[in-house]
């Protein structure tokens, strides 16, 4: 039997498949993005940005899931790892874009990113997301660490101007201890975690130190070996809370609303929220400098930023790049800009931006400059591992520092 | 033509196919996938190349690898230290909880509530309870006098651990109590009396009769409680992630670091398979001493 179109039927046939066609283009698609439970852009802030990003492109679901930061790496991993699909979209740390690139875990999305856009943005954020010259994704969390102190205390120190040397926050402290104001002046977050790298990288920095020698990774160099001392002294001289070595930011955070330091050092988001007096006794009285530097003039910081990117096996690379451009673009930065600094340079001149918290948005255009960022390298979580024990071990009191960090160099250079 | 006995053989295996089938899906294949893992250099997350076979030597370099060594002793410590005490007072709240006294069954509510905690709970719990600023711990001990300053009881390498253990401790003792206490119900009251009238001390009483007929369960509730604390991973996970220093990274969560974090499959599944069969023998150390007393007689 032959098949015979007639007009009706070719038309039938016609709208069945436009309908068919058009079904499949406006089909909902449901994106799996990993976040991470935080302080600064809280869980309800990131479901408040989706939610407004939805209504923009009712087409696009976002199945939202939110961890700490602790378990982020080992969660996007393992989501890979046990075979799935894993995530459409994942917010990763400056540390891990070469060991992400080893293991193939980001899309490449240079081409998504015009030299004009990356331009706007600030040179430290736009590293977080760098990785042998391509895009891994674009940077969302522009952050490094602050000084901030204790207004207060220090006037009735009689200390005029806030420190402009670490030398000058040793100094200061003696003085606040000395006088019973605070009975430890500094607070930090010093446990065997991320964290203490970060505030090791700030002093590092500050002393102008750096992880390689030769092209391999060395912790003994002057100023690394500066920084560690620097720590161990303030503890020896009991100027540094002892408790900091079991502290996480957020315990900085309390101890220094909690008005038991006059320094801290910690990231942006702590600004608001100790200046906050339904979470804060020291409400009024924060102020915030860079983080200074091992002379006066100078200032020091760790590149602390994060990026959203792409999941290599992602389904729909097109859709979650819609939601990281969203999430990422300049007018919802400035609308949260309380929680967390814009990675947009021009940013920070909008009065909007700057409003209530002008010394932190001063503070930021210096120390976004200065941002030393951690040793890059696939094998990251290992040595992170070898570095915070290394330099608990110094500061718990169990080794001499020269000897502990001459065994992290070993321990670095025996990596396999 | 099968007689009765071979019907009801041959019947017994069709029923018990789909649950041996079920096992061997959830049990053995990851077993054995895991052991074959072992003996590779095989990552957490593969670069497309099948991995290399490398016989003994994921084995050989954990059994020289110094932080291992001391992971298991410690998780040793873990485990001998806390399955001890648990098993302590988890038979005196038993044997106190077997007292007829007013208020005994809101007290065994509260005494099985740590128990039905989830662990993150707890552990979380805990983790503020030993806040060197503010925990309970420190204020409790201070009033006490015990203490002259608050110490960071999570933060220095001598305490954490056993404030780890404090805290699992907490939790897992009501399990003990449970089933001890479940077997003391079951003894009969004459028998008490019986001994009583010979003149039998409360002693006597306690290791003729209760202790024949608590030791089963409680061996059962050891062996249970040992396997557990020696995986001992979420309790540390949350209050100390291993530190500081090392002094909380047990066995389960050197696996994880190793496999997870370091994202190294071959050499995290050998670590594994050492802690199973270090796991097995702990549990045919107990059934051995479960069968010895059943042949002793101190067991009906």
């Amino acid at each position: 039997m032959s098949l015979r179109l007639t007009p009706a039927a070719t038309l039938c046939a016609l709208s069945a498949l436009t309908f068919g066609y058009s079904a499949s283009v406006l089909a909902d698609t449901t994106l799996s993005a990993l976040f991470m439970t935080q302080a600064a852009y809280s869980e309800a802030d990131i479901r408040a940005m989706t939610a407004d990003f939805t209504k923009l492109h009712p087409d696009i679901k976002v199945n939202l899931e939110f961890v700490p930061y602790e378990a982020l790496h080992d969660k996007i991993v393992a989501a890979r790892g046990a075979g799935d699909k894993g995530y459409d979209v994942v917010l990763f740390d400056a540390i891990w874009p070469a060991e992400f690139n080893k293991y193939g875990l980001l899309q490449d999305v240079t081409a998504r990113i015009p030299a004009e856009e990356s331009n706007k943005i600030f040179d430290g954020a736009i590293s977080t997301v760098t990785y042998k010259d391509k895009r891994w994704g674009m940077p969302w969390i522009l952050d490094t660490k602050y000084l901030y102190y204790n207004k207060a205390m220090l006037a009735k120190a009689g200390i005029t101007t806030p420190p402009a040397t670490w030398a000058d926050v040793e100094k200061q402290s003696a003085i606040l201890k000395e006088k019973g104001i605070v009975k430890y002046p500094l607070v930090w977050s010093w446990s065997q975690s991320e964290a203490l790298l970060c505030d090791y990288t700030t002093l590092v920095s500050a002393f102008k130190g750096d992880f390689y020698k030769d092209g391999k990774l060395n912790f003994t160099n002057t100023g690394a070996m500066k920084a560690i001392n620097y720590m161990k002294e303030t503890l020896d001289k009991g100027l540094t809370n002892p408790n900091s070595r079991e502290y996480l930011e957020e315990d900085v955070r309390k101890s220094f609303s909690n008005g038991d330091a006059a320094f801290a050092l910690n990231w942006t988001y702590m600004y608001n929220m100790a200046n906050d007096p339904k979470q804060s006794k020291v409400a009024g009285d924060v102020g915030v400098v860079p983080a200074p530097g091992g002379e006066a003039g100078g200032a020091s910081g760790v590149n602390g930023s994060m990026g959203l990117g792409i999941a290599k096996a992602s389904a729909h690379p097109d859709q979650a790049w819609e939601f990281i451009s969203y999430m990422t673009s300049q007018p919802v930065q400035n609308k949260y800009a309380k929680l967390s600094l814009p990675i947009w340079k021009s940013s920070y001149d909008d009065p909007a931006v700057q409003k209530d918290q002008e010394q932190l948005i001063a503070a930021a255009k210096t120390s976004l400059n200065v941002m030393l960022s951690r040793p890059v390298t696939a094998d990251y979580s290992r040595l992170s591992n070898i570095l915070q024990q290394n330099i608990q071990a110094v500061l718990q009191g169990k080794t001499p520092a020269q000897d502990g960090m001459e065994a992290a160099t070993k321990a670095a250079d025996r990596l396999r | 033509m099968l007689t009765l006995p071979q019907r009801e053989r041959r019947q017994a295996w069709v029923l018990l196919a789909p649950m041996l089938l079920m096992m061997f899906l959830l049990t053995a294949w990851p077993l054995a996938r895991t052991l074959w893992l072992s003996f590779t250099d095989a990552g957490l997350i593969g670069d497309g190349s099948a991995p290399n076979w490398v016989g003994s030597e994921n084995f050989l370099y954990a059994l020289t690898d110094p932080d291992f060594r001391a992971a298991l002793w410690r998780t040793l410590y873990f485990t001998v230290v806390s399955v001890i005490i648990e098993g302590f007072i988890g038979v005196l709240v038993a044997l106190l909880l077997n007292q007829q006294f007013w208020g005994r069954s809101a007290l065994r509510v509260l005494v099985i509530l740590p128990w039905a905690l989830p662990t993150i709970v707890n552990a979380t719990m805990w983790r503020l309870n030993f806040n060197p600023d503010y925990g309970s711990i420190n204020a409790l001990l201070t009033q006490l006098g015990l203490i002259d300053t608050y110490r960071s009881w999570l933060g220095d390498p001598s305490s954490a651990i056993n404030a780890v253990m404090f805290a699992d401790i907490w939790k897992n003792y009501p399990l003990i109590t449970l089933l001890v206490l479940a077997a003391l119900q079951t003894i009969p009251e004459d028998l008490f009396e019986a001994a009583r009238l010979d003149g039998a001390s409360a002693f006597r009483r306690f290791r003729k009769i209760t202790l024949p007929a608590i030791a089963a369960p409680l061996a059962v509730a050891l062996i249970l409680r040992t396997i557990d604390a020696f995986k001992v991973f979420d309790i540390i996970y949350v209050m100390t992630r291993g530190g500081p220093l090392d002094s909380t990274k047990t066995v389960s969560f050197f696996v994880y670091q190793e496999s997870f974090s370091y994202l190294r499959a071959g050499s995290g599944a050998a670590y594994a398979i050492l802690m199973t069969l270090i796991c097995a023998l702990l549990i045919l150390i107990y059934m051995v001493m479960l069968l010895r007393q059943r042949r002793s007689g101190s067991i009906e």
